[in-house]
């Protein structure tokens, strides 16, 4: 007699030959990249003293709480994923790791990253992490996502708020700084989405995802392109119009933000197939050398104004 | 009973491919990484703000 009923054991488990790469694509690792350049560039124009390792601790918890939401968006959207080609290779669809198995990851380094920013650093950077990674997930990806052509407009605050989450983890509070780097990311993430939902709006037609071209027409997105580009560049100018930063970073973000103007106009003038095909991809492209160079040159002054009272008193 | 279970044939139980096992190293070795790095990270940190050894004036 057996106590065991074999029917109910599943006698061939699935084995997972998942290997590290595989768990590091859940992490976006290029997302992840321009999470820490951001996050870098928002902790370096934090005023006061902030301990290296600190500095370290910070930027690693904010990098793996970036990674835990992009694992938990992939555990989300499998399905979708699956029917993309942008994502269908990602190890979700390819069958190299299950749904439960990415979000039991994205779960873990969630807990783990926000435990350890507030145990380490303190908890007003500790709750903002959580919330980039909730938004980020529940409100984004649980809801907008797959409900309103706004999607990426509202979600976009997720991918702003680390430059937020590194000043208050020196700073242990939020100002006017963080909150104008906050607005660059926010409003240059519309151009940079719906560049790439125009080129691949048949994907997002497949999935059932409600991006704008799909929902209110090319044409139509080719405007907001335009219009979000506009507001960006005097966003963009804000930290030099207010005084934060001098007329040098004044004149990069000018001559940038032209750069995207000239090209946003180009995606609202060409609306035959290739040539359209080929000046929103130009813009895609653009805009993220456009937001590095911003944030790179952001940084470089901040480094200079540290260095110019030791090269002048030496 | 001790004679039906001898007359019922061994199973093996599951037996890991060597894909799988390399895969379950590889894994192992990330996992103990990690770990090792937050060990790392909450010593180093406890060095900065609590016994501040390693905070001195410039």
């Amino acid at each position: 007699m057996s106590v065991l009923d074999h029917n109910a054991v599943d006698i061939n488990p699935r084995i997972s030959e998942a290997e590290v790469g595989d768990y590091i694509a859940l992490l976006k690792p290029r997302v992840m990249s321009l999470v820490i350049f951001t996050a870098l560039v928002g902790m370096a124009m934090a005023p006061g003293h902030f301990h290296w390792v600190l500095a370290i601790t910070s930027l690693l918890c904010i990098a793996v709480g970036a990674g835990a939401s992009g694992a938990l968006n992939m555990a989300l959207e499998g399905d979708i994923d699956a029917k993309m080609s942008r994502t269908a290779n990602r190890p979700i669809p390819r069958g190299r790791i299950t749904r439960g198995e990415a979000m039991a990851f994205g779960l873990t380094l969630s807990f783990f990253s926000v435990m350890t920013l507030g145990i380490l650093v303190n908890w007003i950077a500790g709750a903002l992490l959580a919330f980039t990674i909730f938004f980020y997930v529940v409100i984004y990806t649980m809801g907008l996502k797959r409900w309103t052509a706004q999607n990426i407009v509202i979600g976009g605050a997720a991918g702003a708020l680390p430059p937020v989450v590194a000043w208050a983890a020196v700073t242990g509070s939020v100002d006017v700084e963080p909150l104008l780097l906050f607005a660059i990311i926010f409003f240059w993430t519309p151009p940079h989405f719906w560049a790439l939902a125009l080129f691949r709006s048949d994907d997002y037609a497949r999935a059932g995802i409600p991006m704008l071209p799909n929902v209110a027409g090319p044409d139509a997105t080719r405007l907001q392109i335009l219009l979000y580009t506009i507001v960006l560049i005097a966003v963009a100018a804000a930290p030099w119009a207010l005084g934060y930063f001098d007329a040098v970073y004044g004149v990069v973000s000018l001559i940038l933000g032209a750069g995207m103007l000239v090209l946003a106009i180009n995606v609202y003038m060409r609306r035959t197939r290739a040539a359209s095909l080929r000046a929103t991809r130009k813009l895609f492209a653009f805009s993220i050398l456009y937001l590095f160079a911003l944030f790179a040159t952001l940084l470089a002054e901040v480094v200079f104004r540290a260095l110019a009272p030791m090269v002048g008193g030496a | 009973m001790i004679a039906a279970m001898a007359d019922k044939p061994e199973r093996d139980g599951i037996v890991l491919t060597e894909a799988q096992k390399k895969s379950r190293r590889q894994r192992s070795v990330a996992i103990a990484l990690a770990l090792g790095v937050l060990v790392v990270l909450f010593f180093a940190v406890t060095m900065v703000k609590g016994p501040a050894v390693l905070v001195r004036p410039m």
